[in-house]
């Protein structure tokens, strides 16, 4: 039977053809181009165009970066300098920089202080980032704060250190008495906390030179250092105060309830820019002239106020989001209000409220550069007033709004790709 | 009706507590610092250079009343304002004097509160236009697009002398200064309108500035100048005859480089009376004899804070103009120092 078909076919192969390469037009890059660039007239003529535009851009930008000046001390000197060539004045940056990034009014030898301030926020922020960072660094992290506030606004350490103490001791306190309630836990804390910052508050003002910077009073902060401070503070603080507005919201009792309501409607329907006026100029009306409370701290309060309204609402929309059964499951295994909000509600609420919360976050670090608007030298202030009024530099615009747009970018995109990868790392559910 | 009278009540305890601290004298001096209202920054007039120090003309009038009062011309804390906060940081007592490019208007003086001390500067709104256009006179504009700073007077003003003129116009409304430049370079309009000094700064700043005019035509008044609180009238004579002993200086030929020689004696009473070597002058100002001295000394009289902020020989490159002395046909004419 070996040969039943040596009669009706002619050939018949009995070993495997050896492997070969696909055809180059089926393969590595070629195949790419051609599925996605060229596919057909109709993308062939959007990729043309696209690479048409393209080069006009790059073309038209390169000669402005590559025959950038960097060492001139005026635009007319820049200018004589290009002699009729097209090409940026990137000296503004080169001998403005210390004002874009600190204000006109810090004093330069103290320069180090804010950036020192600004190393440690990183290493402060690894631990609250990144689950798998050592949890021990979370005591700098409390510490954090303190420290920036006397790197940034000098005077002595004690202010910042009785506040701190004041602070351990509502821990203490709280720790103390939650094992009766957690209400009662809160309010001991409070208490203490009050209690030790008014007491020790008589310290500092006995020894003012103990372990003291050079003062910065809070007017001459600016430049980025401003959108930094007021971002970081803001954010920082109205996610806590978020989280208790949107609970009151959801709370049976009436009284809260309705206070936090009425809070986040009135912040909610007064635009930011309106709080800000208010912090600034119809405050000044009401107290009596002299007992200026610093504008930073008012500006800090409104705007604080402003995302705290904005961060409640989407974490109800996370709490909203969960099965009522979650809410029943924590009652049924009787943990009190407290215990099922830490426990199980929260955790559950906050993972995914974390797209709206960045949203609100990129969205308020940007919103700081409104404080331009009522005097303040942020960063668009800066440019806006100072350096665009200056005899040596009025008159250049790109060179400075680009440098503006590139430093937020690199923030706002950092805190956008941060959040995607925080989703991926709590995506428990399997889709 | 009963919310209006608490919120009257409330404005008018709050204007109240400004105008309590009456002695603002009293209270610079125990402060150490004038606390001086300034622009967020306009080329010239106000602005912080390389080394965060204010310079221009308008700070140099700060300087000028700290000197008399305090000694010191540095003893200066500016409080940057703008357009919006200007008023209600001088009602609300925040600063003491407002040197801020503002223009004296009748509502201004009246219904607003304030007293202003003098004019330190003349101005007016002019056009300004591409050489191109071969326009010699704002009546050959018919139809012509307008860069307009929107909300300000000289909005008004526009539309006021285009009517006048019977001619039409096209408005494009703008923001600020620094949003008109790129737009009127870039064509968005054909001509750019705002005060003299500001097309002059404007057209400074251009890569050619010969390749623009500015139009002869002066189409309305905006004197310029500083402004106290009212209800001090012994803070407002301070600053009033700060500015009058600049003007007057130069009238007389008092520079910080003679001023020394002058302040021994002279044989014109009227400098001595001046500079406080004749007569009682300072002490009826609650100041010291040498006041003016002091005040002449921080940045030079008028004329050569003139020269060196936003003169001729400066980027800006203003002329007198109407700002020069009335002996040499100008408008700034001081009040004799008897």
């Amino acid at each position: 039977m070996s040969d039943t078909h040596a009669q009706s076919v002619a050939f018949v192969r009995d070993t495997m053809l050896p492997e070969q390469p696909p055809p180059v037009t089926e393969a590595g890059a070629i195949k790419w181009v051609r599925e996605n660039l060229f596919r057909g007239w109709f993308n062939t003529i959007l990729t043309i165009v696209s690479l048409y535009i393209i080069f006009k851009i790059v073309s038209g930008a390169y000669p402005w970066f590559a025959n950038g000046i960097w060492n001139t001390s005026s635009l007319a000197e820049c200018r004589e300098m290009l002699d009729g060539m097209t090409g940026a004045c990137f000296s503004v940056l080169t001998e403005r920089w210390n004002q874009l990034l600190f204000g006109f009014t810090y004093p330069p030898e103290a320069y180090w202080r804010p950036t020192l301030a600004f190393v440690l926020l990183i290493v402060a922020l690894v631990p609250v980032l990144y689950p798998k960072a050592p949890r021990n660094m979370l005591a700098f992290t409390a510490i954090y704060p303190f420290l920036a506030y006397w790197l940034i606004w000098g005077g002595t350490l004690l202010i910042p250190l009785m506040v701190l103490v004041g602070f351990a001791a509502g821990y203490f306190a709280f720790k103390q008495f939650e094992r009766q309630s957690f209400a009662m836990g809160m309010l001991a804390g409070f208490a203490a906390t009050v209690v030790v910052i008014w007491v020790g508050g008589t310290i500092p003002a006995a020894l003012p030179d103990v372990l003291a910077l050079e003062a910065v009073r809070s007017r001459d902060l600016g430049g980025f250092m401003l959108n930094m401070i007021l971002g970081t503070v803001c954010v920082s603080l109205s996610l806590p105060f978020g989280i208790l507005l949107a609970l009151g919201r959801q709370s049976s009792m009436p009284i809260i309830k309705w206070i936090c309501v009425v809070f986040i409607e009135f912040i909610r329907g007064v635009p930011l820019i309106t709080l800000l006026f208010v912090a600034n100029v119809v405050l000044a009306y009401f107290f009596p002239p002299g007992s200026n409370i610093d504008l930073v701290l008012r500006v800090i309060i409104m705007i604080t106020a402003f995302a705290s309204a904005y961060i409640a609402e989407v974490i109800r929309g996370g709490l909203a989001a969960l099965p009522r059964g979650q809410y029943e499951a924590a009652n049924s295994l009787g943990l009190d209000y407290a215990q099922s909000m830490r426990l199980i509600i929260l955790p559950q609420a906050l993972k995914i409220s974390i797209p709206g919360i960045v949203n609100v976050a990129v969205g308020l670090f940007k919103d700081t550069t409104l404080v331009a608007i009522i005097s303040m030298f942020d960063l668009v202030g800066m440019i806006r007033g100072p350096i665009l009024a200056s005899t040596e530099w009025n008159g250049v615009y790109w060179e400075l709004w680009g440098f503006a747009v590139f430093v937020f970018f690199i923030v706002c995109f950092t805190i956008s790709k941060y959040s995607q990868w925080l989703e991926r790392q709590l995506a428990t559910d399997h889709r | 009706m009963n919310r209006i009278v608490i919120l009257g009540a409330m404005t008018a305890a709050g204007l109240s507590a400004g105008v309590a601290s009456a002695a603002t004298l009293d209270d610079v001096k125990a402060r150490g610092t004038l606390n001086c209202g300034v622009t967020t920054g306009l080329v010239g007039f106000a602005a912080p250079n390389a080394n965060g120090e204010w310079e221009g003309f308008d700070v140099g009038v700060c300087r000028a009343v700290a000197a008399a009062v305090l000694g010191d011309p540095t003893a200066v804390e500016f409080v940057p304002t703008t357009g919006k906060t200007r008023f209600t940081a001088l009602a609300s007592g925040e600063i003491d004097l407002l040197a801020r490019n503002t223009t004296w208007t009748f509502s201004r003086d009246v219904d607003l509160g304030f007293e202003f001390v003098g004019i330190n500067y003349y101005d007016g709104q002019g056009f300004m236009i591409p050489k191109e256009l071969g326009v010699s006179s704002a009546k050959e504009l018919d139809g012509a697009t307008v860069c307009i700073q929107t909300g300000t007077t000289t909005e008004l003003n526009l539309a006021d002398y285009f009517r006048k003129n019977n001619i039409s116009y096209e408005p494009v409304p703008i923001e600020t200064n620094a949003e008109a430049q790129p737009l009127y370079l870039e064509g968005a309009c054909d001509v750019y309108t705002t005060d003299a000094s500001g097309l002059a700064a404007t057209r400074a700043a251009f890569e050619n500035p010969g390749d623009h005019v500015v139009l002869p035509e002066i189409i309305s008044k905006e004197p310029l100048g500083p402004l106290v609180r009212h209800g001090d009238n012994e803070w407002g004579d301070i600053a009033r005859w700060t500015l009058n002993a600049l003007i007057a200086a130069e009238e007389l030929g008092v520079t910080s480089a003679n001023i020394d020689e002058l302040a021994s004696g002279t044989n014109s009473p009227e400098i001595n009376r001046l500079l406080g070597t004749e007569g009682t002058l300072g002490e009826m100002l609650g100041l010291d004899a040498d006041w003016a001295v002091r005040a002449i000394k921080a940045g030079g009289n008028y004329g050569e804070l003139f020269e060196k902020n936003i003169g001729e020989n400066t980027p800006i490159g203003l002329a007198r103009g109407l700002n020069a002395q009335w002996t040499e046909g100008g408008l700034l004419y001081s009040p004799p120092f008897r």
